[in-house]
């Protein structure tokens, strides 16, 4: 019997329903997938959606993470326990591995290595020979990621080709692959940052500490605020000041994590999820406009990343 | 809760479409500026854009701008997503390229939308585009068309000038049968007629575009549907620790449209076997019944050996089970179609080999003429019959736009080279 259902999904629930469709695909489609799992809270999404895709079954897919050894130390603590939790599988490979095989090579010392993972994970893609990776990224974050396909085609040197990509209709993905080649997948795609935070306030989803604000010693460089003296996992400090700059405490939230060297936190006072909900819908200045220290390069500087094999 | 999850309308995907002269890309800036969901530091980038390249004031268009590649040529390649929200219901704008040669953009961008906006510049009236963009509406199904006559700014907002537009679309949108077609005028300059009325256009008390766009009724919720359920995935945790998982057979994916209930019969193709659904799940729990678009794992009474590639339908209404169909498809690719060549048709979760046994014939998308031909360039869009090696189980595209819609893939370059539309079904 056909029936007309003028009952629809709510936005949420639409897209944590299109994001399942595409993580079951890429498990239907692929025979070796990854998904990459950072500890910040767009992947923390992405594991309770594998969850909500897959369970009560195990991941088709272990979860991995490029770390560039300038991480903050509660967000790795946070990846390991998450893993811990979920018991699943993870990976992870390392920049600084990379920089002693003489793979990765920084210009300086305090060279941001946010740049650098690509190499580390396109030696990892062959290490393990994945064919495709999933990540959290969103079109909503950077203009060359409006253009992005859901399954995103890389070469065998993880080349993004922006002019080259092969057409998505309807939710027909094609996500084949020659051996060398592989797939991005971005189940989450179509969610903007404040999508996220009411998935992650709807479900509940447990968040690394520095999302929320709390005090720590910044300076402020070129109109943005750069944490300072930040301990890593082995204790010691990274982002030292420069001499002459003035240390203040100010109370701030992280709006995304990366590496150390380049993400910048926004000042606030939303100590939960449910104020920074609001705080996202009031705010005037752009998830990556107010704290990705690296986009800012050039106006096309995520473009050309992606070209060269970033996610 | 917090305060704005007042009443959540769902979701609406819909199409843009027009040249870059119909003011296209600053009709979705203005769309974007006056929902707010442009920030600060964009709008300032734009700014410094806009007075870089010698304008006055900020120029919406440059929001939309993407790639270096399309910057420097001053025209957009590729299709583009963006978002907004107005609180009650959240939107993804597909903004497809106007250009003749980008008609697989559109149609790529038309596939998933469930409104069109076809842009006409006041000043040119009804053009060969304009005819192409709503025929390709058309040909992708999609059920609603806003036809937005902009610039009226610079015709002085003249009502018979917008009149002589409508009376003209109408006549050709009877000619190729499209039914639900908007007209509204409308300045997205100057910001008439988008989100707030402004005050030159007094004649004309229809509603606002935002208003048509909170209004436009969803997918799938206007004819009734037969349930379709294309398996993804098949979760057996036999190895798990939990005894009671080891005979857990569950079979997951999207409901592509109608709805299940627990108890309800159902067909699985293509063994043609029939059970009843024992459980609908999704993350540990049970739900009464899942409707369209919703991703859930069913567990059925009988033991069925079901595989991805498979599919579960409601047993009153089983589809088509064949090996030819007949199709309109889009050619997507810049190499040629070849007729001596196999390909793969990607149909739901489903991969078989096909081939062309014929071309009926080629439509100028202009003139809606039919050609003869025997293979497809790039943009083309065909009539033709194809033979398969194994069957699809599938619908007519008019009636369900998830089990009629196929794509083509190249088994050497892997790349998506056809978009395909079923019109028959040989059984």
């Amino acid at each position: 019997m056909s029936t007309l259902t003028k009952q629809t999904l709510s936005h949420l629930d639409w897209l944590e329903s299109e994001a399942i469709h595409i993580m079951r695909e890429v498990a239907g489609q692929c025979s070796n997938p990854v998904l990459l799992f950072s500890g910040g809270k767009d992947s923390i999404c992405m594991l309770r959606l594998a969850e909500k895709a897959f369970r009560p079954g195990k991941f088709p897919f272990p979860l991995m993470h490029i770390d560039t050894g300038h991480n903050y130390k509660e967000v790795v603590a946070f990846r390991d326990k998450r893993a811990a939790e979920l018991g699943e599988r993870l990976i992870v490979r390392s920049v600084e591995d990379s920089m002693k095989r003489g793979t990765v090579v920084l210009k300086n010392e305090n060279e941001s290595r946010n740049k650098h993972q690509s190499v580390t994970l396109l030696e990892a893609i062959e290490e393990f020979g994945f064919d495709a990776c999933i990540g959290g990224a969103r079109r909503d974050e950077e203009k060359a990621r409006a253009k992005e396909r859901i399954m995103s085609f890389r070469d065998e040197f993880g080349q993004w080709d922006p002019k080259n990509q092969r057409p998505e209709l309807w939710n027909l993905y094609n996500a084949r692959s020659h051996k060398g080649e592989n797939i991005r997948a971005f189940p989450i795609s179509n969610w903007t940052e404040m999508d996220v935070w009411q998935y992650i306030e709807r479900e509940k989803l447990e968040l690394p500490s520095i999302y929320f604000a709390h005090t720590r010693p910044v300076v402020m460089r070129s109109g943005a605020i750069v944490p300072v003296n930040v301990p890593l996992m082995n204790g010691e400090l990274t982002n030292l000041p420069k001499p002459g700059e003035e240390i203040i405490d100010l109370q701030v939230r992280f709006r995304t994590v990366g590496d150390i060297s380049c993400t910048a936190p926004v000042e606030s006072d939303a100590d939960n999820v449910e104020k920074i909900v609001l705080e996202t819908a009031t705010t005037t200045i752009t998830e990556r406009g107010a704290t990705r220290l690296d986009d800012q390069t050039s106006e096309a500087s995520m473009e050309q990343r992606k070209k060269e094999g970033y996610f | 809760m917090s305060a704005q999850h007042v009443e959540d309308r769902g979701l609406l995907r819909f199409l843009t479409c027009g040249s870059v002269d119909d003011g296209k890309s600053t009709l979705i800036g203005r769309l974007l500026f006056d929902t707010k969901a442009i920030l600060a530091d964009t709008l300032t980038a734009i700014e410094r854009t806009s007075s870089k390249r010698g304008m006055t004031a900020v120029d919406l268009s440059l929001l939309t701008d993407g790639l270096q590649a399309e910057r420097e040529q001053g025209i957009t390649i590729d299709v583009a997503y963006r978002y907004f929200s107005t609180g009650t219901r959240k939107y993804i704008i597909a903004d497809a390229p106007g250009h003749e040669q980008y008609t697989r953009n559109m149609v790529t961008a038309a596939s998933t939308a469930n409104l069109s906006i076809i842009l006409i510049d006041a000043r040119k009236g009804v053009l060969t585009q304009t005819r192409r963009h709503s025929y390709l509406t058309k040909l992708v199904g999609i059920p609603h068309v806003v036809v937005a006559v902009n610039k009226m700014d610079l015709v002085d907002y003249d009502q018979a000038t917008y009149d002589r537009i409508v009376a003209d679309y109408k006549a050709f949108a009877d000619q190729i049968g499209l039914t639900d077609v908007r007209f509204i005028p409308l300045s997205a300059l100057n910001g008439d007629m988008i989100v707030d009325r402004g005050e030159r256009l007094d004649w004309y008390d229809g509603p606002t575009l935002i208003d048509i766009l909170e209004n436009a009724p969803a997918a799938h919720t206007e004819q009734a549907e037969s349930f379709r359920f294309p398996v993804q995935y098949v979760c057996r945790p036999q190895a798990s620790d939990n005894p009671e998982l080891h005979d857990y057979r569950g079979f997951m994916g999207r409901v592509e449209s109608g709805e299940i209930k627990v108890g309800d019969s159902v067909t699985v193709l293509p063994n043609g076997l029939t059970t009843k659904v024992k459980d609908i799940q999704l993350y540990g729990e049970s739900l009464p019944k899942a409707i369209h678009e919703q991703s859930v794992t069913l567990l059925l009474e009988d033991e069925i050996d079901i595989s991805r590639g498979d599919m579960i339908v409601s047993s009153a209404e089983v589809p088509a089970q064949t090996k030819q169909v007949e199709a309109i498809v889009c050619w997507l690719s810049e190499t040629p179609l070849s007729p001596a060549r196999t390909y793969w048709l990607r149909h739901t979760t489903r991969e078989v080999k096909a081939k062309v046994a014929s071309i009926t014939h080629r439509l100028d998308i202009n003139t809606l003429d039919k050609e003869a031909t025997s293979t497809l360039a790039m943009n083309d869009i065909a009539r033709l019959h194809l033979k398969l090696a194994q069957p699809v189980f599938a619908d007519n595209y008019t009636d369900s736009r998830a089990t009629g819609a196929f794509i083509l893939i190249d088994e050497s370059t892997n790349n998506t080279v056809g978009a395909g539309m079923i019109t028959g079904l040989n059984t």
